[in-house]
């Protein structure tokens, strides 16, 4: 049998094909859906492998992006999982009611995340990255080398580093989900650009969240927006790099201040900069969120 | 009667508040916070619009498809915004106005931008009119910001996959459309009270119980196709919008 003919065949079925075929067990359940088409006891058993070299469809560029994001997302869910069980003196770090609401639903969604990435890597013929190579044996330092001491032992400077690492969460999927453009490859019938964006979104909720439960507390920042004014708005200096680009009001070639706002007044500086959230590449990103230990 | 041309995409000046047309637009059916929501309009078959009595246009396809699609978006929530701010509800709060005057910035400086980012290729503006809201009533109003913020998300992000041609589309439609989650998310909270439950509910996000339901989404948001998010909108405008090549 001629194995590019086969590939021909298949690929008139299932344009999808050569970038669903990774394991060899996969590659061999595609095959023997097509039934008449392939004389299945014929086929060498690393059918999977030799499909993938010929297609050449291994796509590097886009498992080195996800297991960049799962390394975020390993790092955001330990940090709300560790802080949902921190109790000082007996009693829950993280007050009860809308605050425990808030960051059980934001830790369930980077759980989710991470679950999400793993499985992508995979679908993609890649290996993720283990929490284990992270921090120290998997544990974080979540005062980021002492930047932040009373992280775990008081409320306004746990949601002060999540402020923080919400917003370089959003500006870090902004900055990867491009990578996925053209890919093929379906999780749950949407392709992974589709996916990145449906992870984007959902950080940029979880960053305007907690920026309102700052704002609504007196010791937190009253007067913090949902979206981000300027560049550094957390009030920690800390952060300041974290924002950098944030308060740009050219895009493209179009400065949004030159433009005609309400009342035909040109629109205003802080308008400009919260309605646009600026992206960062893995090479900005990975310094930012080193010092908690990301590697 | 509404001076459109049909001559698409000739570029018409934008209306100002005081000559809005008021006729029936976005119709919103009852009073109830959930009756509010554009998704729950969505599933409105397109053939229950009499669209035979509107002239059609399409948004067109590729790049500039998306970007007019989206420019038509933030006009309808430019001028919502615009209205709620310039006849704001009952007891409205310091904090909602500053919010909601944001909001409004927030939605011209992207209408402005598509605008530009356009040029000739803009689509002629189009006016709704929201004479059927209740911009007295805070629940009415918020509600209302609630539907258009959500729509708003999904329709981003179903749309930039159509980005075909200029990357630089797609990196645009991404800085809006995190704004916009934001958005969705501050008015959903300002709904919720002090319950903070609904920011990113399941009406939302993919699973009910993350990880323990056998979704692969689990953890992320949903999304409309241009055309589902028009077939939203187009009830509540004096024309009829297709993205037949966004698809």
């Amino acid at each position: 049998m001629n194995i590019f003919t086969i590939i021909d065949e298949i690929q008139k079925i299932d344009p999808d094909f050569n970038d669903r075929v990774n394991p060899r067990r996969a590659a061999i359940k595609n095959i023997t859906s097509f039934g008449s088409k392939i004389a299945l006891a014929a086929m060498p058993f690393a059918i999977g492998t030799i499909f993938q070299r010929a297609y050449g469809a291994v796509p590097q560029a886009i498992i080195d992006s996800f297991n960049f994001a799962l390394k975020l997302e390993f790092l955001e869910s330990a940090f709300y999982t560790k802080g949902l069980t921190t109790t000082i003196s007996s009693s829950p770090l993280i007050p009860a009611g809308g605050d425990t609401t808030a960051m059980t639903t934001i830790s369930n969604h980077e759980k989710a995340h991470v679950a999400f990435l793993q499985a992508a890597i995979v679908a993609l013929g890649g290996t993720a990255v283990l929490q284990s190579t992270q921090g120290t044996a998997g544990v974080y330092d979540f005062t980021a080398g002492g930047k932040f001491p009373t992280v775990f032992t008081n409320y306004d400077a746990f949601l002060t580093v999540a402020n923080g690492l919400e917003d370089t969460g959003v500006r870090t999927y902004k900055g990867q989900a491009p990578i996925c453009v053209g890919n093929q490859t379906l999780i749950g019938n949407q392709t992974l650009l589709a996916c990145a964006l449906g992870i984007h979104s959902v950080e940029a909720r979880h960053a305007a969240t907690i920026r309102q439960l700052r704002s609504n507390r007196t010791t937190g920042l009253p007067g913090l927006k949902g979206w981000v004014t300027g560049a550094n708005d957390t009030g920690n200096t800390n952060f300041a790099a974290n924002y950098a680009g944030e308060d740009n009001v050219l895009q493209g070639s179009i400065t949004i201040t030159n433009l005609m706002g309400y009342n035909n007044v040109n629109i205003a500086v802080n308008a400009a900069t919260e309605a646009f959230d600026e992206p960062l590449t893995a090479v900005q990103v990975l310094p930012l969120i080193a010092p908690f230990g990301v590697k | 009667m509404q001076n459109f041309t049909n001559n698409y995409p000739v570029e018409e000046p934008e209306k100002t508040q005081s000559t809005m047309q008021r006729r029936s637009f976005l119709r919103y059916a009852g009073a109830g916070a959930a009756a509010l929501s554009l998704f729950a309009v969505a599933c409105k078959k397109s053939s229950d619009v009499t669209s035979t009595t509107k002239t059609s246009i399409d948004v067109g396809g590729g790049d500039n498809g998306v970007l007019n699609f989206a420019y038509v978006l933030t006009q309808i929530e430019a001028a919502f915004y615009t209205q709620v701010i310039s006849t704001p509800y009952t007891s409205i709060t310091t904090a909602e106005t500053t919010i909601l005057t944001d909001l409004r910035d927030h939605e011209i400086a992207h209408r402005e931008f598509l605008k530009a980012l356009l040029g000739t290729n803009a689509m002629a503006a189009i006016t709704p009119d929201f004479s059927n809201i209740n911009f007295n009533d805070r629940t009415n109003v918020l509600a209302a910001a609630k539907g258009i913020e959500d729509l708003g998300v999904a329709a981003y992000n179903g749309a930039a996959p159509f980005i075909n041609t200029d990357p630089n589309n797609l990196g645009f439609i991404l800085k809006i459309v995190s704004v916009e989650a934001r958005h969705s998310a501050v008015i959903r909270n300002l709904l919720a009270g002090t319950t903070y439950a609904t920011f990113a509910d399941s009406t939302l996000i993919h699973g009910a119980s993350y990880g323990s339901v056998a979704d692969p989404l689990n953890g992320l948001e949903t999304y409309r196709t241009p055309a589902q998010v028009l077939n939203a909108l187009n009830q509540y405008l004096t024309v009829n919008l297709t993205a037949t090549l966004l698809v």
